[in-house]
């Protein structure tokens, strides 16, 4: 009979983050969690807070007030930038989930290429998009001081 | 590459030792081993074995990339420990420990089996309803070369677990299939004598299935083989969504060409032995 | 299968949430540069201008759209991360009540005001 005492060897929540070794794929895989949640969590007080329009224009403004602070400001940017990330990198997931940008199978011929370097002009294109999205964003945030 | 004429010299081992007999846990123990050039990492653990310490434990038969049983956490990363080369990753010293998200048996010896039971459940096998001609062929079924290609690339996988190591869903989630199954599953799906796309739906399709993945692309960055199952995931989840979008297209599996006619059997050559299993 | 099913919808939800949540965030926060949406001059967010638009009925409707999307997107993706640090069974079911109770609350409340916020924009 095999030994049944085994030693439990995952590498639990640390292996999201990646950690070392890893290729860019992983980091962008991990922001787009992270960028994800941050959103969602945003998301979720928007409704609330917005929805206090319905109650007076005074409310709204005192909400308005609160949030022109420079804590907030840069505050929403940050959630105006994990947009921009999450939505251009999820276009790309879209279209790799789908099977458009993975190409087609072939012989693996050694040094091996694979999927991932079919899909990385893609992937550069989208950084590349979601850089200059967030500097535009960030000229209307900071520099169009209004 | 362009590998760098090395000279030999001492390379420090540091290898991650687990004794079930009298660890709770594992810990990490130095051994200095004199590293010519050419030299595998698995050709380093062999001299450790002769020289310092019998009771080091991995596993390995072929040495050389074939058969799949020494992968290893070589410097943080899934590899072959017979397919590394010491000074590729190495000039003073490396890490060597057991596939992660795998149980350990003994030092440098993971657990597969759940691997293999994952695999299984994905049934990785041609599925027909004629079971007749399976059993008693009358001629052989007709593939083209292009269908061929279509999955030829996923049938090189030797079943190391280097993916299943590497795949951060794995990290955490231990009922997840993992891309090796997942790119099993596509390879018999993709395959033209095969009917099983309905069975197998209902357990890639599933809630620790091929929605799981989210291309991290880890699997196919280890992949010893170039199997890339990242891409053969995508294209099962593909087949996934067109099969609910009622979409996919329904393909008639492969034709049985008759037996050529007119040709009789050379006297060399023995009738075929019967079947050794039931 | 179940699955294919839900995470079909979170990819639709996706693109919905690509092209309305773009144009909102267009008007918000590319204003200065763009200036689109913003009858009453200033910011995006002064009240004669969100008056202004919500006269309009299609952004009422759109903001449903939505605020059903975004709520299915996310919480899905959320539910999504929480299955993969492999809860117990229990747990999971759990999990799934507990989102769908969440969303459809927050859904109708959403929906609420924004019809409310129509009526008013038409009423002041
Ligand atoms: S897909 Fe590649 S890494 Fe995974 S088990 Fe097969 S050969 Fe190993
Ligand atoms: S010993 Fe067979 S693959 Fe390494």
């Amino acid at each position: 009979m095999l030994q049944d005492k085994r030693c439990p060897n995952s590498i639990g929540v640390w292996g999201w983050l990646g950690g070392g070794r890893w290729g860019l794929e992983r980091y962008l895989y991990t922001l787009h969690r992270l960028t994800g949640l941050g959103i969602l969590l945003y998301f979720i007080l928007h409704i609330l807070v917005t929805s206090s329009r319905v109650f007076s224009e005074k409310a709204w403004e005192t909400w308005m007030g609160v949030f022109s602070s420079p804590v907030f400001k840069i505050g929403e940017f940050l959630v105006y930038v994990a947009f921009a990330y999450h939505a251009i990198n999820g276009i790309r997931l879209i279209l790799i989930e789908l099977g458009f940008s993975v190409g087609k199978a072939e012989e693996p011929i050694y040094p091996y290429k694979s999927s991932l370097n079919v899909q990385r002009p893609l992937m550069i294109v989208s950084i590349i998009v979601a850089a200059v999205l967030i500097a535009a964003g960030g000229y209307d945030f900071f520099a169009l001081a209004h | 590459m362009t590998r760098k004429l090395q000279k030999e010299t001492d390379i420090t081992f540091h290898i991650r030792r687990y004794n079930p007999d009298v660890d709770d846990k594992p810990h990490w123990q130095k051994f200095i081993v004199h590293v010519e050039p050419g030299m595998t990492v698995l050709d380093g653990l062999h001299q450790i074995r002769e020289t310092q310490d019998a009771s080091l434990s991995m596993r390995y038969s072929c040495r050389m990339g074939v058969c799949g049983s020494c992968g290893m956490l070589l410097n943080g990363r899934p590899a072959l420990a017979c397919n590394t080369q010491i000074f590729d990753i190495a000039s003073k010293a490396l890490t060597v420990a057991s596939l992660p998200n795998f149980d350990i048996v003994k030092d440098l010896v993971p657990d597969l089996t759940p691997l293999f039971s994952k695999h299984i459940s994905t049934y990785p096998y041609i599925v027909r309803d004629d079971a007749d001609e399976m059993l008693n062929p009358t001629g052989e079924f007709f593939q083209s070369p292009d269908e061929l290609t279509e999955y030829l690339q996923f049938t090189y996988c030797i079943k190391c677990g280097l993916c299943m190591a590497a795949c951060p869903t794995m990290a955490t989630d231990p009922n997840y299939l993992g891309p090796q199954p997942l790119a099993q599953s596509y390879r018999y799906t993709k395959d033209t004598r095969d009917d099983g796309f309905n069975l197998r739906k209902k357990v890639v399709g599933g809630s620790h299935g091929a929605f799981r993945c989210h291309y991290a692309g880890e699997c196919s960055n280890v992949c010893p083989k170039g199997v890339d199952p990242a891409r053969a995931i995508q294209l099962m989840k593909r087949e996934l969504v067109l099969d609910y979008l009622k979409l996919r297209k329904h393909r008639t599996k492969s034709a049985i060409l008759g037996k050529p006619e007119g040709v009789k059997r050379r006297p060399e050559i023995p009738e075929a032995p019967c079947f050794t299993k039931e | 299968m179940r699955e294919t099913k839900l995470w079909t919808w979170h990819i639709f939800t996706g693109i919905v949430i690509l092209v309305l949540l773009g144009i909102h965030m267009i008007t918000m926060h590319l204003d200065g540069i763009l200036g689109w949406f913003n009858p009453a001059g200033g910011e995006a967010i002064d009240w004669a201008n969100i008056v202004a638009r919500a006269k309009l009925l299609i952004i009422a409707i759109l903001y449903i759209v939505l605020l059903a999307a975004a709520l299915y997107h996310g919480l899905y993706g959320f539910r999504t991360i929480l299955f993969e640090l492999g809860p117990r069974q229990g747990i999971q079911k759990f999990i799934n009540v507990l989102f769908w109770i969440l969303g459809i609350c927050l859904f109708v409340f959403g929906t609420w005001a924004a019809l409310k916020f129509y009526i008013i924009a038409h009423a002041g």
